[in-house]
């Protein structure tokens, strides 16, 4: 195992108590809503906010007891902080300078980094010439020019444009599978850390509620905030006979399993009726449209009542139903589209 | 906006303008445009000047050797008194500089505290010498550097040093390679102010220094004797430094100072 950490910072109104384990060559992301904690624990692993307790191991050594100028990291900021008043050369030979090489070594070893991001031709220019993808790339280059054990990522995609973010992804995605080390990756954009990461780690309020690898976190949420990301109606109840109950519904189930339990569906899944249909009572229950809003080609209605649900129909069947805010309206999930498992 | 202008504010701010702007037009008007090259070649002149210029730029160096540091101090480091320490680094900023003079006499002088051992030990005097117009100016000018460094430290972005130190910088390193530069104009704005308190320093130099030509008497010291004596060469000076204070100025604020 090559980072192994429990991280406990305590401030006034938060506190952060988290286990990690990152493998070498392994990608974690760390994944959680604002405020949530996730750049205090990439913080601390940097040395940068202090542990109340715990530790942090690296290859077996201890590395909270070390400053952060010594300790065998390189880490990028969301905001990138190249050195204003350094060229792009100068900023990614800063670590190598700093870590004993000569001027003319760390600026050699600078240019092949510089190459291997693709920005050779750039070497000289300011930061503030840059684009927000070149600078990203040089942010990258200028940690792993340091040749770290473990990398740090803070949201490093936040900061770019929407086409720019699709093009760097798949760039840093591939500087990443060349990294040997351990990586840490901190994001609050559920697609940056499916694409990114082998495992994810949730994190709520300072505490973990769930991980996994990526496909397991998003088959399977736990929590209402990880629902809400994957895109899932997500619900807890009680699982007997292959049926869970949650409320006053009640929904069929292929698995079986009996104790608590965590019914998921997605909002495709929902169909909606004005009249109640013929048939089994379970799936089905009696809501009222709370909102309904464009969701890509899609139309989202939002439903209240015995349960809170998100349903998606095409604009045609809204038009067919003549769906209006307010209304109520019957709601139904086929058995097949729902997925249970224990709570 | 639209409406009238409210006289009551409109006039007083045309008073202030004229009580600020006509003794300088007055110094234009009365200066002996005539005679005015030839008053600038006099040796009393030159050397006057000369001697001006040498102090206030060693006085500027001394304050920066000493003043980035400490303003670095305090901008960066939480050590008890730290605010106590503020305030006593200010203190010059509001005494009267005669009253500087005087406290440096006492401490410096040949019978000072520290100026007898200085004496003792390397048989070094500093007052009423050039070295002791440097002391003086330096003392009074100081407060304005500090004030200015520390302000640019306290505005300058901490993450650029955080992310220095994920690379490796000790902190000396992160000091001169990454905080130096980011607060560069807050330095040099902070240096031309200090230079232009030097080079118009009077009381603490009079008081500390004397005022023996060539050695000690800077500019503001031979506009005062030469007023008594020489009014035309008073003004001629007193140009002089107009012509310098104005350019600094101008200077200060196309390049640093950021008003709208």
């Amino acid at each position: 195992m090559t980072l192994s950490a429990h991280l406990i910072v305590e401030r006034p109104g938060f506190r952060l108590d988290i286990d990690l384990t990152v493998a070498a060559g392994e990608v974690v992301a760390l994944l959680g809503p604002n405020g949530a904690g996730k750049t205090t624990a990439l913080r601390a692993l940097a040395g940068l906010t202090a542990l109340s307790a715990g530790h942090i191991d690296l290859d077996d050594r201890p590395l909270h007891t070390v400053a952060t100028e010594r300790r065998p990291i390189g880490m990028v900021f969301q905001e990138y902080l190249l050195f204003p008043h350094l060229s792009a050369l100068d900023n990614v030979a800063f670590g190598p300078r700093c870590h004993g090489a000569s001027r003319s070594d760390a600026r050699r070893g600078a240019a092949v980094w510089l190459e291997r991001v693709g920005l050779t031709e750039h070497a000289d220019a300011r930061p503030r010439q840059l684009s927000g993808g070149q600078a990203q790339r040089v942010a990258l280059a200028r940690a792993l020019a340091v040749r770290p054990r473990m990398l740090l990522l803070d949201e490093p995609l936040a900061a770019l444009d929407a086409h720019t973010r699709l093009e760097i992804r798949s760039q840093l995605r591939r500087h990443l599978a060349d990294f040997d080390g351990a990586v840490v990756l901190v994001t609050h954009d559920p697609l940056d850390a499916m694409v990114l990461a082998d495992r994810l780690v949730v994190i709520e309020n300072g505490a973990i509620v769930q991980q996994g690898e990526p496909v397991e976190v998003a088959r399977r949420p736990r929590t209402d905030y990880v629902a809400r990301l994957v895109g899932l109606n997500l619900y807890r109840g009680v699982s007997a006979d292959r049926q869970v109950t949650v409320g006053d519904v009640s929904f069929s189930v292929a698995e079986s399993f009996d104790g608590p339990a965590f019914v998921a569906f997605s909002p495709a899944a929902v169909a909606l009726y004005r009249t109640r249909p013929d048939g089994s009572p379970r799936n089905l229950w009696k809501a009222t449209i709370e909102g309904i809003e464009r969701h890509g080609d899609n139309v989202r209605i939002h439903l209240e009542g015995p349960i809170t649900a998100s349903a998606d129909v095409t604009p045609a069947a809204v038009a067919d139903l003549d769906l209006t805010p307010g209304q109520e309206i019957w709601a139904a999930v086929k058995a097949t589209e729902t997925h249970a498992y224990p709570a | 906006m639209a409406g009238r202008l409210p006289w009551v504010l409109v006039l007083p701010a045309v008073i202030g303008i004229l009580f600020l702007v006509l003794p300088l037009a007055g110094l234009l008007l009365r200066a002996p445009w005539s005679t005015l090259t030839q008053r600038l070649a006099e040796p009393q002149v030159l050397e006057a000047l000369r001697l001006s210029l040498v102090t206030a730029s060693l006085a500027t160096l001394f304050c920066l050797l000493f003043g980035v540091p400490l303003a670095w101090l305090l901008a960066r480091v939480s050590f008890p008194g730290r605010r106590l320490v503020r305030a006593l680094v200010t203190v010059p900023l509001v005494l009267p500089p005669v009253v500087g003079g005087v406290a440096l006499l006492l401490v410096l002088g040949r019978r000072g505290l520290v100026g007898q051992w200085l004496d003792s030990a390397f048989g070094i005097t500093l007052p009423f010498t050039t070295a002791g117009v440097v002391i003086a100016e330096a003392f009074v000018a100081m407060p304005f550097l500090v004030i200015s460094v520390e302000g640019a430290l306290r505005a300058a972005d901490l993450r650029f040093e955080e992310a220095a130190a994920t690379l490796g910088a000790s902190r000396w390193t992160i000091f001169h390679r990454v905080t130096l530069p980011l607060i560069a104009p807050g330095i040099v704005a902070g240096a031309v102010l200090c230079w232009a308190r030097a080079l118009g320093e009077f009381g603490a130099t009079i008081t500390f220094a004397g005022n023996f030509p060539g050695q000690t008497q800077t500019m503001p010291l031979a506009v005062y004797i030469a007023l008594e004596t020489e009014p035309e060469a008073a003004i001629v000076l007193s140009l002089v430094l107009l012509a310098v204070s104005v350019i600094i100025l101008a200077s200060l604020r196309d390049r640093w100072v950021n008003s709208p």
